[in-house]
């Protein structure tokens, strides 16, 4: 494994006719957690999407380079197979398909080889118990009729079977009741014992008391302005973005 | 079908329209156009009295089915064929007589048949003999014991399920004589006379009263018998209480030599009787599939079709319920995917005549590479059909821009008493709910057969599992083709 899971490189990129990151650099090692925070506006949700490959936004200038790799031009399937994850704002409701045959099918296409199903649906149950969640969430369709928080749950219980190496959280944590951030942030907890890196995008800090925090950056205008340690988030809880803004 | 949400995979316009197109309906089973051409089609060239007489003869007809079926030619000559669905110009109606002379293209060799239906088989993982079966050109294979043991089981319960050639002749002619084509009378179209006149192959079930046949009949297999699959008639009578799943067909492409493929089905459902004719249909892309399908529920009883429409290269397809008795109940769950080359005209079509009835429709229609599906109903709530309820529910899917997908729903309601609800909603993929999936490690191609697949699943998850399998694996491999 490379000593960075992640690293940035004068990241430029867009939708049409709209730069929206302005040669953006970020290095994450192999098992740190970092935040990244910023104003509305600032670019954060497109950093995430960019990162993950959504053909909405074009990249104009720079690299991304996952685990040594070069995944600037790789479609967004081929990233996720190398073990990136992406946990969505909005994740999209899918009628007809469960999320367990959703899961099934994305192990499949990720390993190449069938599905076990016995040690798959043993992990399906460990995991919703683990999350504490109801079992009977997996038969649903995917995402169809949850509430936001249940959304969120399930974004965290995709990423704990699907077992990425960097997850990009964005923001996972915001409009949750307090039952459903004990646990999502559970689950994140998990994901970190098992070693896995973190990219959190976010404005509020709830999910981050219980975490250890080795960086925190801070993106304003498609630029990161900051960086910083886990003390980093404090200032800003206290202070604002203001002092960035500003000038 | 989820409402329209900004989160779905779908994006969605809606239509709630609701508009009484009555003038379409007419259009439906009306073929009846007094204008003559003498140029258009000329008799002597088509089907000749003799043709259909030698039919007769090799089937061992009794003499009422001769005259049945000449009668039937007299009336296809009479008739002109329908103007108002997808072109069949591509059908040689100047020579139909090719389509109809029996076992005409039954030499024909596995090597004969088209490239796409032997990948579909192959990506189907049916084993080459009984491809060659399916095909409809391998007569070596034997299905006999697996079709003697369906109806052995079902025998003991009383349930009689035969071949339309031994029901003709056997202890039941009675029952079918008075049965036969009076739901679908050979002047309801041109199609229906043609049928009428050739008819070949097919199934004969009756269920005595208050029989429930716990594992669905198939006519998978009888369909492989030769000269069948093409004019088959399908005649099932179930009795007071009785309880029946009937499958027609296979989820495995049929081959036919000839391409016109003019079936006729007709359910005759009996008091607090049930049943539910599932059909999945992959006819090979050449064939002209215009096929008739009708039910009549008695008092209480209640008919459940379950539809997949997936080859062809035209399609006329609209199962009917005449909902009789009073409490009577029809279902239609439907999908239809029309891929390139393809134009599919399929809906269904619900008569309410006895009062408080009710009929639920729900289909689901998808196009792809320069396809065009059209969902054509019918909704027709007679003056004496008080509290009735009917809803209508039609989703469709468009997988690029140079498919076509269009609705014509026909009401026609003679009564204040009643209750008629219409939904129908024009959908693509959108490409969010596409990406969100791809993060996960799925490919886009992947991704896209999900959210159709998850499209089509009212009907899938009502089709028994092996059934709905081979729905998806359709499904996909039609997504695949270009």
């Amino acid at each position: 494994m490379a000593d960075n899971i992640l690293k940035i490189q004068g990241l430029h990129a867009g939708i049409e006719g709209e730069e929206i990151l302005h040669g953006l650099d970020l290095e994450i090692a192999a098992g740190e957690t970092h935040v990244l925070m910023g104003p509305n506006g600032a670019g954060k949700s497109t950093l995430g999407n960019v990162i993950m490959g959504s053909p909405v936004y074009n990249v104009s200038a720079g690299s991304v380079i996952f685990d040594g790799e070069d995944i600037t031009k790789d479609s967004v399937d081929v990233r996720a197979k190398k073990g990136l994850f992406l946990s969505f704002q909005n994740p999209l409701e899918v009628p007809g398909l469960s999320m367990e045959a959703f899961l099934r099918n994305a192990i499949r296409e990720r390993t190449g080889k069938p599905v076990k199903v016995f040690a798959f649906k043993k992990k399906i149950e460990e995991t919703c118990r683990l999350l504490d969640m109801d079992p009977s969430y997996v038969e649903r369709d995917l995402n169809v009729g949850f509430s936001g928080g249940e959304k969120k749950k399930a974004e965290i219980f995709q990423l704990l079977i699907l077992e990425p190496k960097l997850a990009i959280l964005d923001e996972t944590d915001s409009g949750l009741d307090v039952d459903a951030v004990r646990t999502v942030s559970k689950g994140v907890d998990i994901f970190k014992q098992n070693g896995g890196s973190l990219l959190i995008i976010t404005h509020s800090t709830r999910i981050l008391d219980a975490l250890k925090v080795d960086k925190t950056h801070v993106l304003v205008n498609g630029k990161i302005v900051k960086h910083g340690d886990s003390s980093l988030v404090d200032e800003i809880n206290t202070g604002g973005f203001a002092k960035y803004t500003e000038g | 079908m989820a409402e329209a949400r900004k989160d779905s995979p779908i994006d969605l316009a809606e239509d709630n329209r609701g508009e009484l197109l009555a003038d379409v309906e007419r259009g439906l089973y009306d073929f009846k156009d007094e204008e003559r051409d003498e140029d258009f089609y000329k008799v002597d060239e088509g089907l000749t009295e003799d043709i259909v007489r030698r039919i007769s003869e090799e089937k061992h007809d009794p003499d009422w089915m001769l005259d049945f079926r000449l009668k039937s030619l007299k009336i296809y000559n009479e008739l002109e064929i329908p103007d108002w669905g997808p072109p069949i110009d591509g059908l040689d109606m100047q020579h139909i007589v090719t389509y109809v002379k029996p076992k005409t293209g039954m030499k024909a060799s596995w090597d004969e048949v088209p490239e796409d239906i032997k990948n579909a088989f192959e990506k189907l993982g049916i084993p080459q003999a009984e491809r060659e079966a399916l095909a409809g050109v391998g007569a070596q294979y034997d299905s006999e014991l697996v079709y003697h043991n369906v109806r052995k089981d079902v025998e003991a319960q009383g349930v009689v399920y035969t071949d339309m050639e031994s029901a003709l002749t056997g202890e039941y002619e009675e029952m079918v004589r008075s049965h036969f084509m009076k739901l679908v009378p050979p002047t309801d179209h041109k199609f229906a006379a043609l049928h009428g006149a050739v008819w070949s192959g097919g199934s004969f079930v009756y269920a005595p009263p208050g029989t429930k046949v716990e594992i669905p009949l198939q006519s998978y297999f009888r369909l492989n018998a030769p000269g069948a699959g093409q004019f088959e008639h399908t005649l099932i009578i179930i009795d007071e209480g009785a309880d029946v799943h009937f499958i027609e067909g296979c989820s495995a492409p049929k081959y036919n030599v000839a391409n016109l493929h003019a079936g006729c089905v007709e359910l005759f459902v009996g008091k607090n009787a049930h049943l539910r004719y599932s059909t999945i249909e992959n006819w090979s892309k050449n064939m002209y599939n215009l096929n008739t399908k009708r039910a009549i529920c008695e008092e209480g009883g209640t008919i459940e079709w379950i539809s997949g429409s997936f080859g062809s290269h035209v399609s006329y397809l609209y199962p009917t319920s005449v909902l009789k008795g009073d409490h009577s109940h029809g279902e239609f769950t439907g999908v239809t995917f029309a891929g390139k080359g393809q134009n599919l005209d399929t809906g269904a079509k619900m008569i309410h005549i006895g009062k408080n009835t009710s009929s639920f429709i729900d289909t689901k229609s998808i196009c792809k590479s320069g396809g065009i599906s059209t969902y054509r109903s019918s909704v027709e709530i007679r003056k004496q059909a008080e509290g009735s309820k009917a809803s209508i529910n039609c989703g469709s899917l468009m997988l690029d821009s140079e498919s076509r997908s269009d609705t014509v729903p026909a009401m026609d309601i003679r009564t204040d008493k009643a209750d008629v609800g219409h939904e129908a909603k024009i959908g693509r993929i959108s490409d969010e709910a596409v990406f969100y999936m791809m993060s996960r490690g799925v490919s886009e191609a992947e991704a896209r057969a999900m959210i159709v697949s998850g499209f089509a699943n009212p009907v899938s998850k009502e089709l028994p599992l092996e059934y709905a399998a081979e729905m998806n694996n359709l499904i996909k491999l039609e997504m695949e083709m270009g």
